[in-house]
Order: structure tokens, then sequence, then C-alpha cells
């Protein structure tokens, strides 16, 4: 990565609200070409990072280049070659789809024949031909999530921020979206994105940083950062209503590590059916049993001590 | 490459198309009522003022107070909701769109919007024969003034609000006596000397003065210059205000 120049670059990146930090110090470098994710709790200064690489909040201390270019004084020339979808959408309510993605080429300066010629694409890509002519207002969270990230691909940016692109989405939605999102990394696209979600992390990103508390706690490809901070399964133990610490000291030594969540045990292990053998040969009596492979959320557990969903 | 400020301007027009025939209609149908209720009604008392029919005395006060009003009007819940509500103006500053575009893009959108109002207005009175003086050419030209100088501080008060409460305030305490104290329905004069100076504050009662001049061919009561530099310094004082206020929301 060093022989290309980062298309961001960021060292020591700080973003103070008054007393309070929300980004403490961050480093980080996005190759061209890549899919980079910020996966952390809300509140772990994710989207503020975000902001400041859209060039729309000023980093309080440290260095930001994004092209190479500091967005404090280029601001206008960074985003005229940046596709921004913002974690609530910000279409024209009043106007309809395919008037949504010729106004912002516009924005960008595209000719009006090449607006016109663009938004076709894009309808064909977004998968709204059919609703090209309706207002946006009616249309679901699924169509204008995928208008929003067409519109964001308007002027061929050189890279796409997506700040938490399927939150608040159903499922349906969300796979759709994910695989126009693999698609636009197939044509070599350079994502950048922001997520809560675990499977979505696991699904797009080459690499990706843990944030909590404004801070970087790891950083690597989904797989190397399982292998890294967790074990290769996870057992999942129920005992019905009973208190779950009673429970440590006997699956001591069961697996290589127990973390006890409010509602289950996890229990991690090279071979997850080995260990649900050793639970019974103890004697344990779980009301359930879910031997699964690890994920992120494993690996975000033991980082911060705590679960993803608050 | 067009201008961004144009793109922004572009969007306006594309969403007023949307809405232009019910627009149309009440900018004329408002002053044309105003006209013939005070100006033939009270007229009917009134007799003449500064030597014309007073109808055809408060045209040019009409015209200007129309512009005034739809640059209030026009500006006041549209930037609030595109800063708080569809968050249009976040969609643009994400693009190579500047601040300064987005209230050029936004002033130029205005101006067109007045001047339509103003032309309509023009062709209709013009129509009833009480314009009489070829300078009245002028008058869009000076209602583009006014709407700027309008336009740019009302838009900055919109983008500045933290509630859309604040319009009553604004409705109330500044709209409302500016239409009724910048001499539309009768001259400044007639007030007293504390009254008139606050007339003198607003710039309705400088696009009436000049508005006044251009279509009755008289000199206004202060030099031309001197209404359009007060004109001109709230426009400039607007925009910069503006600009303020537009970047103190999309940027922190």
């Amino acid at each position: 990565m060093s022989d290309v120049q980062p298309l961001v670059h960021a060292r020591g990146l700080v973003k103070r609200f008054g007393d309070f930090v929300a980004v403490d110090g961050i480093d980080i470098d996005v190759a061209p070409g890549e899919a980079f994710g910020f996966l952390g709790p809300n509140g772990a200064g994710k989207s503020s990072t975000m902001r400041m690489i859209s060039c729309v909040s000023m980093p309080s201390a440290g260095e930001l280049r994004i092209f190479g270019m500091d967005p404090v004084r280029e601001g206008p020339r960074i985003r005229g070659r940046l596709g921004v979808c913002p974690q609530l959408d910000n279409l024209d309510p009043d106007l309809t789809v395919r008037e949504n993605l010729t106004t912002y080429a516009r924005y960008f300066g595209l000719s009006r024949a090449q607006a016109r010629a663009r938004a076709e694409e894009l309808l064909e890509f977004a998968q709204l031909r059919d609703r090209a002519s309706s207002r946006v207002e009616p249309l679901s969270g699924g169509m204008k999530r995928r208008l929003t990230i067409a519109r964001a691909m308007v002027n061929e940016p050189d890279l796409v921020l997506l700040d938490e692109p399927t939150t608040g989405l159903d499922p349906q939605a969300r796979h759709l979206l994910w695989e126009r999102l693999f698609r636009l990394k197939q044509q070599g696209v350079t994502l950048v994105l922001t997520t809560h979600y675990m499977d979505e992390a696991e699904q797009l990103c080459d690499r990706l940083v843990v944030m909590d508390g404004g801070r970087i706690v790891a950083e690597g490809s989904p797989r190397s950062l399982i292998e890294s901070y967790s074990s290769p399964e996870v057992v999942e133990l129920r005992f019905g209503g009973q208190e779950l610490a009673g429970f440590v000291a006997p699956l001591d030594g069961v697996g290589d590590r127990v973390d006890v969540l409010p509602d289950r045990i996890l229990l991690y292990a090279k071979d997850g059916d080995a260990a649900v053998s050793e639970v019974h040969r103890r004697e344990l009596v779980p009301s359930s049993v879910l031997v699964r492979r690890s994920s992120l959320e494993d690996v975000f557990l033991h980082l911060t001590g705590r679960t993803l969903v608050e | 490459m067009a201008h961004p400020a144009v793109a922004v301007l572009e969007r306006h027009l594309t969403l007023y198309k949307r809405l232009w025939r019910a627009s149309l209609f009440s900018s004329f149908v408002l002053p044309v009522l105003f006209l013939a209720s005070i100006g033939l009604g009270v007229g009917g008392y009134v007799g003449e003022v500064g030597g014309v029919p007073y109808v055809e005395w408060i045209v040019p006060g009409v015209l200007a107070s129309t512009a005034f009003q739809m640059a209030v009007g026009e500006c006041t819940y549209a930037v609030f909701g595109e800063f708080r509500w569809n968050r249009g103006a976040h969609a643009m500053f994400a693009t190579r769109v500047s601040v300064w575009d987005m209230i050029g893009g936004w002033l130029l959108y205005i101006v067109f919007r007045v001047e339509i109002a103003v032309v309509v207005f023009l062709l209709v009175v013009g129509a009833f024969g009480v314009l009489s003086s070829p300078w009245v050419v002028l008058t869009p030209l000076v209602a583009a003034l006014l709407a700027v100088a309008v336009a740019a501080p009302v838009t900055a008060f919109s983008a500045t609000i933290d509630h859309d409460s604040y319009f009553a305030l604004l409705f109330r305490f500044v709209m409302l006596p500016s239409t009724l104290f910048a001499g539309v329905f009768f001259p400044v004069e007639q007030l007293p000397p504390v009254v008139r100076s606050l007339a003198y504050l607003s710039p309705l009662w400088h696009g009436v003065e000049l508005s006044r001049a251009a279509t009755s061919g008289a000199a206004p009561l202060w030099p031309v210059w001197a209404h359009a530099g007060c004109l001109l310094v709230f426009a400039v004082g607007g925009v910069w205000w503006a600009g303020w206020a537009f970047r103190r929301r999309l940027q922190d």
C-alpha cells in the first residue's frame, strides 16, 4: 500500500465537541479499490469520522488528507469526487425518482444530456426504472436507500462513503442492497462504510477497524480479526432462568474462554462439538445449546467486554 | 460546465414547476384585491395624494410590497425545511456546491419568482391605465434589488433559528409593521418623526420610494443612490449573515 497514494489518510485524527471527544486520535489509510469498514456501537465515533472524511466536519486535531488534499481548504474540490450516502435519507421528496438523479448530477457539473443518460444507468442499477416518474415520498425504505446510493454514484466518484447503509431496512431489502454494493465493489469502486451489523461488515469489507469510545481497538480483515481475537467456534449455552454466574466455575477449562451475557453463556472453543460433550460429561444441563462459527460479534465482545447491540 | 449556483437554481425551478399555477394566481390576485379595496374604496374618500389619484399613488407601493411579502414568505419555511425537514441543504453540501452557491442559486430563484409576480402585476394594472411614466420599465429592477435586500436576511434568519415558531415574530413584528408603515398606503411624512425613522430602517420603504419614483417619474424623497445604497447594504449584510448561518448548520 505504500507505493499507491491512499485515498484517505489520517494520523492522530481527533474530533471534539466541547469537552466531549468523539474521535480520539485515530490512524487510517484507505487504498484505492478497497472496501473499508468502521465497525462499532452507536457513539463509537464512526459517524464523526465519516463526517470528517466527507469534509463537512473539521478535524479538531491531527492530520487528514482525502485524495492527498486538505479537507479544510479544498472541501468543494474533494466533495466533487466523493459519493456520499448519509445515515438519514435526504432525497428531494417532492421531485420524482429520475429528477432526484438529474438534479444531483447537475450539482456535480454534468451537462443536461449527461445527467439524463447517467440517471437512466443508475435507475437500472437501483432497480427503480419502473418507478422513475413517481415522486420519492411514497417509496419504501429500501427503495429510498437504493436511490440514495444510486444518487451517490452520479458523479462516478473515486470514493463512496456509506454511513450505516442498511440500518432500518428489512432483511430482504438489506440483501438486495448488499448485492448492489457488492457489484460496485467488483467494479473497483472504493467503499468506506460504517455499520453496527457484524454480518454486513463480514459480507462487504476487505478490511475494517473496530471502534469503541472514539478509538480504534482492532484492525484487519474480518477473517484475521476473528482468528486473532476469537476461537474458531462458539458454543452458546442457555440455562432457563437460572443465575448464570454460578456456571462459570463448573465450565472452567471447557473452552479457551467463557463470557457471561445477561441471557446466555458463550464458550469459545476450537471444536464446538467436543466442548458440548465436555459440558454434558460434567453433568451440566443447559436448556438450549447452539454451536456456531465465530463471528465479528465475538471479536467485538472480546475487545470491548460488552455486546454490540445496546 | 454550468456554475454550481445555476444547478441550485435549476433544482428550485424543477420544484417550482409543481406549483407554479397556484402561486401565479395568488401572486396577482392579492395585489389586485388590495388595489380594488383600498385604492378604489379608500381612494374615494382621499382623492389625490401628491398630485395624482390615490389609486395611482398606491400602485407602486403595492407593487413593492408584493415583492417584499413574496421575498419574506418564500424564504421562511422553505429555507427552514431545507435544513430541518428534508435536509436538501445537506444533500447539496455533499457535492461541489458551496454555501455561496446555495445562497446565490436561492436568491436567483427568489428574484425569478418576484419578477414573474411583478410583470404580471404591471400587466394587470397597466390595463387600467394607471402607469403614466416611461420610467416604469425600471420597476422590475427595483423589485429585484428589494427582493434580494429582503430575501437575504430573511433566509439567514430562517437558517439561524432553532424552531419555526420564531416565524410568528417575524411576521408580526417585522413584516406586518413594514407593510403598514413603509409608505405603501400613505406618505411616511404623516408619521411622527420617531416612527418615521423606523420606516427609514425598513428596506420596503426604500423599495417603495424607488418604485414610486419609477412609476410616477418624480424624484424620490432621498437621492436614488441613497435608497439603492440602503437596499444594497441589506443585501450584502444579509448574504454575509446567510453564509455564516448556512455554514454553522452544515459544517462543524
